[in-house]
């Protein structure tokens, strides 16, 4: 157990490491800097500039410098912001990243727990075909798209609620909903596969026959059965979740993480585009780590590979 | 005599066999109209018409025009263009590298597959879009750019497929026969286990497509993406709903249209990728 758990968090660092080394490289090769004004400014200006951030050392100093910082929480400071270092930033940001990111989540569990339970217990209804077709829907349908649609419908044409305004009555409820409708769909269709399996089961067939309760039978005996599977995709669905949010966040201008990166590019702010990109990595790579732990947990045979 | 659950099963596979064929009646429609843009359409996709700025639809425009007078449905015939070729083109880009990478890190095993496979690990732990952004950074907004970002970000998916079923081949029978042979290593990936793995290959690419799609006109709307005015190829369906969306209070044609051009090939996709799944590899459900 010990050296599995050594393993995976030596590949954490390892992913870490490659893209702290990935952007680092990306940006320095990328063409147009983050000081190219329309008028060009003096050569001495620049000059300072470069010394102030330290551009003017060689490539490795840089290098070294910038993997020191990270080592010790410090992701430098910010070209565009000249008052807040991207620690700052971050800190401002990440929490409304997070509430959005997790109230998606609970949305996404509370309508995909129902509709997956009801699809594979009545399998081939029509219960089972609108589950399905709804999921696949939602999958294919852009958060993007999705979003200017309900933005359109609920707060253009019926003005219920607004979009935009982060914080006031009511203004997470759009954003919630166009974050966690793919991870809800997806959700069902897996879980409506993993149930089905489960519900063949020789258990299943016993459990019955001794005469339990139908309700018992399906969530205490074939419910907790099919949530290990599940439980897998809890790593890319965390990913889906932090690169969905920085769309759904442009949409409805909520001041989160995802929104300033965007910012951060077109500005061509390089440390904090490396650092929310660390920290999106970090928060991946955790999930990721927390998945594989409770995994192995539930099921050992993972454990001795 | 058929239980219900049969019959019902027969009855749902019609409806999804009537999907399915939409879905590939759709998508050929769709490419086609790209390909054949300049012959359709009446208008160009840079003619101005001052007098007619963002008119509704109506006769002469069927999706009406855009802010500049440009006829919106000129717009999306060429942008399907982009948008196919991104998607049909990463998918073919990842399939190719990363089938390879499979292929022989499945097949040579040991050691080398031990170091291959830790590599593919690492890529997929990294945050797609985020690194899908950088890179493009790098190459440049326009559809070569994004081609070659987006296939860097989706080959490790093939990798591991790839790797996957060889390792289930290589044990079979008549891979040990062509080897006692003398057939080379080249030969038997190529001839013999190759075409053995090629079904889950296939319903990976259908599956790479539409992501592709979704990442780059996600990126595009968001003003990360494609964006090459001066280009007949630097304007994809993901341009124009961000042309769309900074006009939707006043004018919701504008990104109705692109978006549905948008959704409607992902759902495509996905059904044509559900469909082949269902086909070629009938447990899978």
């Amino acid at each position: 157990m010990v050296r599995f758990l050594l393993k995976r968090l030596l590949h954490a660092l390892a992913v870490l490491w490659v893209v702290a080394t990935l952007t680092f490289v990306l940006l320095r090769i990328t063409p147009g800097g983050p000081f190219d004004r329309e008028r060009r400014l003096p050569p001495e200006v620049l000059a300072n500039i470069a010394a102030k951030y330290h551009l003017d050392e060689p490539l490795w100093s840089q290098y070294a410098r910038y993997l020191k910082g990270i080592a010790k929480g410090d992701l430098g400071p910010s070209y565009k912001y000249l008052d807040r270092s991207v620690r700052d930033i971050v800190a401002d940001t990440l929490p409304v990243s997070a509430t959005l990111g997790l109230l998606a989540l609970g949305l996404a569990l509370a309508l995909s727990f129902p509709a997956g339970l009801t699809a594979a217990y009545y399998q081939s209804s029509w219960t089972d075909r609108l589950c399905l077709f709804v999921a696949t829907l939602g999958i294919s349908l852009p958060s993007f798209i999705l979003g200017a649609l309900l933005i359109w419908i609920f707060s253009l044409q019926l003005g219920w609620l607004q979009a935009g305004r982060w914080g006031e009555m009511g203004s997470a409820v759009l954003p919630s909903f166009t974050l966690g409708a793919a991870p809800a769909a997806y959700l069902t269709y897996l879980l409506r596969s993993s149930l089905l399996d489960t519900l063949g089961e020789d258990f299943i067939r016993t459990a019955r026959a001794k005469g339990l309760r139908e309700s018992r039978v399906l969530f205490k005996h074939a419910l907790s059965h099919s949530l290990i599977p599940v439980l897998t995709v809890f790593g890319p669905l965390t990913a889906a979740l932090l690169t969905g949010s920085f769309v759904v966040e442009y949409v409805f201008a909520i001041p989160g993480m995802g929104r300033f990166f965007i910012t951060a590019v077109t500005d061509r702010d390089y440390p904090l585009i490396m650092g929310v990109t660390l920290v999106y990595t970090a928060l991946l790579v955790s999930a990721n780590l927390v998945v594989d732990l409770l995994y192995s947990f539930f099921d050992p045979r993972i454990r001795t590979r | 005599m058929q239980s219900p659950n049969e019959i019902s099963a027969r009855r749902r596979s019609r409806a999804e066999k009537t999907m399915l064929v939409a879905s590939s009646v759709f998508l050929v429609v769709a490419a086609c109209a790209g390909l054949l843009a300049p012959m359709l359409s009446p208008h160009s996709p840079a003619g101005l018409e001052e007098a007619r700025i963002l008119e509704g639809p109506s006769w002469s425009h069927w999706m009406g025009t855009d802010g500049l007078g440009r006829d919106l449905l000129t717009r999306i015939l060429y942008g399907a263009r982009v948008s196919l070729t991104v998607g049909i083109g990463t998918g073919v880009i990842a399939l190719v590298v990363g089938s390879l990478y499979g292929l022989v890190s499945g097949y040579i095993g040991g050691a080398l597959d031990n170091l291959l496979m830790r590599i593919v690990d690492v890529f997929y732990g990294l945050p797609d879009l985020l690194i899908f952004i950088l890179l493009s950074l790098v190459f440049g907004r326009n559809i070569g750019g994004v081609l070659v970002a987006l296939g860097l970000v989706t080959w490790v998916r093939f990798a591991r497929i790839a790797r996957g079923q060889v390792l289930q081949a290589r044990e079979f029978l008549y891979i040990e026969g062509a080897r006692a042979i003398g057939a080379s290593r080249f030969r038997i990936i190529l001839r013999h286990i190759l075409p053995n793995v090629a079904g889950p290959i296939l319903v990976t690419l259908t599956f790479s497509i539409p992501a592709a799609i979704l990442a780059e006109s996600t990126l595009s709307f968001i003003g990360l993406g494609i964006n090459d005015p001066y280009n007949p190829w630097g304007t994809s369906w993901g341009t124009l709903a961000q042309d769309g969306w900074r006009a939707m209070r006043t004018y919701p044609h504008i990104i109705l249209f692109p978006g549905l051009a948008i959704f409607l090939t992902i759902l495509s996709f996905n059904f044509l990728g559900n469909g082949l799944r269902d086909i070629l590899d009938p447990k899978g459900r």
